[in-house]
């Protein structure tokens, strides 16, 4: 077993950046990830970590590096949030069609306007489609565990796709909270140096990021398309393998006390310990409440979630984003096309909470569930409505 | 290319997109996006090489008599050479159909 430290989830991204023996980090410091990109430059300026540490002068070049350095061969590593990751939003599509298997951590953190630093799901949502696999952690420790899980998955030969670890901004970044370190020995045993299928040589030219016209294009979007939705088998072995390694088991959706309640909460990132704190208060007082949380956002895992709550007579879905002029928020929405044509699935009540960092109490959980309930239970079967919003 | 890329299916394409074989940009013809062509008078040509040296294709070619001749596969008809050429010796013409 590894040693187990008190440490802030940043440093501890960082320390797992290390450990994964990535060659090249390239990232601009923004909030609330900077913590993450200004401990591996102090890693990589004392000589604790072998690596290039690019200073570039914004978010784009930091992505537009790694993808230069990815199709060298070497391990690459960024991190970003909010504003920096609209600034990259155009590579970040690049680096997937070019399957480079580049590891990002973004500290999610509101979009703005109106200018925000806090906590949201509204950056990431953003680059939704961008073809990157998507985590979502719920603590420090997930985040910590993903980087390797991330590096293992993504320079699989079956795989080779970049993959976002996202990790709530403040509310994981900042915090300090007890993490198991794996050690060294552990972590080569679970991941191999990388071996890219093709590389920037000049023993063996090749083109990398050529021009396509209309009549491969769609082609090449499917081949993508299908890479991606075929990788969820090998994310499922990837996280069985590290479980076996570490006794640390994850899954696409994750459920708490979910198996024979009426109604479910569903939640992305750190909202679930929370919500699972309400979730024990209610069963304390004998209501028929669990909670599915949803880990891997990308490739979304339709059968898996379906499995997990089509039992349930109604779903709270409760989103950290919103999709202006939409149907809601982004999860809810992604809920609904999942239970699409599923006979006599479980209504979806969707609220959006906790945007720009406001504090989600259990409380709120507590407060979101009755309130779905009573308006289910008086017809509203549509329901979406942004929680808290002062009348 | 073993065969013209839009008989390629998703399942046959090396990933990422990779072009694997150096400089096969030249199976690429560019040719067919012209709708005039260069005719050269022989007559008035010098062989000064100015339409081999403006081509932005490098279409152009030196034959064995000594003429600079555009290759139609890669010429896109852009007319620079007609233009640039000192003794008008080059005139663009309609290209007709069964030629491209």
């Amino acid at each position: 077993m590894g040693k187990r430290v008190g440490i802030e989830v940043s440093i501890a991204a960082a320390e797992a950046v290390k450990q994964a023996n990535v060659d090249v980090v390239s990232a601009y410091p923004i909030t609330p990830q900077t913590h993450i990109v200004e401990h591996l430059s102090e890693l990589v300026a004392n000589g604790e970590m072998d690596a290039e540490f690019f200073c570039v002068e914004s978010e784009h070049s930091a992505l537009s590096v790694c993808v230069g350095s990815e199709a060298t061969g070497a391990r690459s590593f960024t991190c970003t949030s909010s504003q920096g990751l609209a600034l990259m939003s155009e590579i970040t599509y690049i680096a997937s069609a070019l399957r480079l298997p580049i590891v990002m951590i973004i500290s999610n953190r509101t979009l703005s306007a109106p200018l925000s630093i806090w906590n949201d799901h509204s950056d990431v949502m953003s680059i939704r489609d961008c073809g990157w696999v998507q985590f979502f952690t719920e603590n420090g420790q997930e985040v910590y565990d993903h980087v390797f899980i991330a590096y293992r998955l993504g320079e699989d030969r079956e795989v080779l796709l970049p993959v976002i670890v996202n990790m709530d901004g403040f509310i994981l970044s900042h915090v300090i909270e007890p993490i198991e370190m794996i050690e060294q020995g552990k972590v080569d045993q679970f991941l191999p140096p990388y071996q890219p299928l093709h590389r920037l040589h000049p023993d063996r030219p090749v083109t990398m990021g050529a021009f396509a016209l209309p009549s491969i294009f769609a082609e090449a979007k499917k081949a993508q398309e299908v890479v991606i939705q075929s990788s969820i088998s090998k994310i499922i072995e990837v996280w069985k393998t590290f479980g076996v390694l570490t006794g640390r088991y994850y899954n696409p959706i994750e459920t708490y006390r979910s198996e024979d309640a009426d109604t479910l909460l569903v939640t992305m990132g750190c909202f679930g310990e929370t919500a699972s704190v309400a979730v024990d208060q209610m069963r304390e007082e004998g209501r028929s409440v669990g909670l599915v949380k949803i880990r891997l956002w990308r490739p979304f895992p339709f059968e898996e979630f379906k499995k997990a709550t089509l039992h349930a007579k109604q779903l709270i879905v409760i989103d950290r984003a919103i999709s202006i002029g939409g149907p809601g928020g982004p999860v809810a929405s992604e809920v609904k096309s999942a239970l699409y044509g599923v006979d006599g699935h479980p209504v979806v009540y969707n609220f959006v909470a906790g945007i720009s960092g406001r504090d989600v109490t259990p409380t709120d959980f507590i407060k979101m569930i009755d309130k779905a309930e009573i308006e289910i239970e008086g017809g509203n079967k549509e329901g979406y409505e942004i929680y808290g919003v002062r009348e | 290319m073993t065969k013209p890329e839009s008989e390629w299916t998703w399942k046959e394409l090396p990933v990422g997109n990779v072009i694997l074989e150096p400089g096969n940009a030249s199976q690429y013809r560019t040719g067919d996006w012209k709708t005039l062509k260069p005719v050269l008078n022989r007559e008035l040509c010098v062989h000064c090489g100015l339409c081999y040296i403006f081509c932005p294709d490098m279409a152009y070619n030196l034959n064995a008599e000594g003429y600079f001749i555009a290759d139609l596969f890669y010429c896109k008809g852009c007319g620079i050479c007609a233009k640039e050429c000192p003794t008008q010796a080059i005139t663009m013409v309609v290209e007709e159909e069964e030629e491209t």
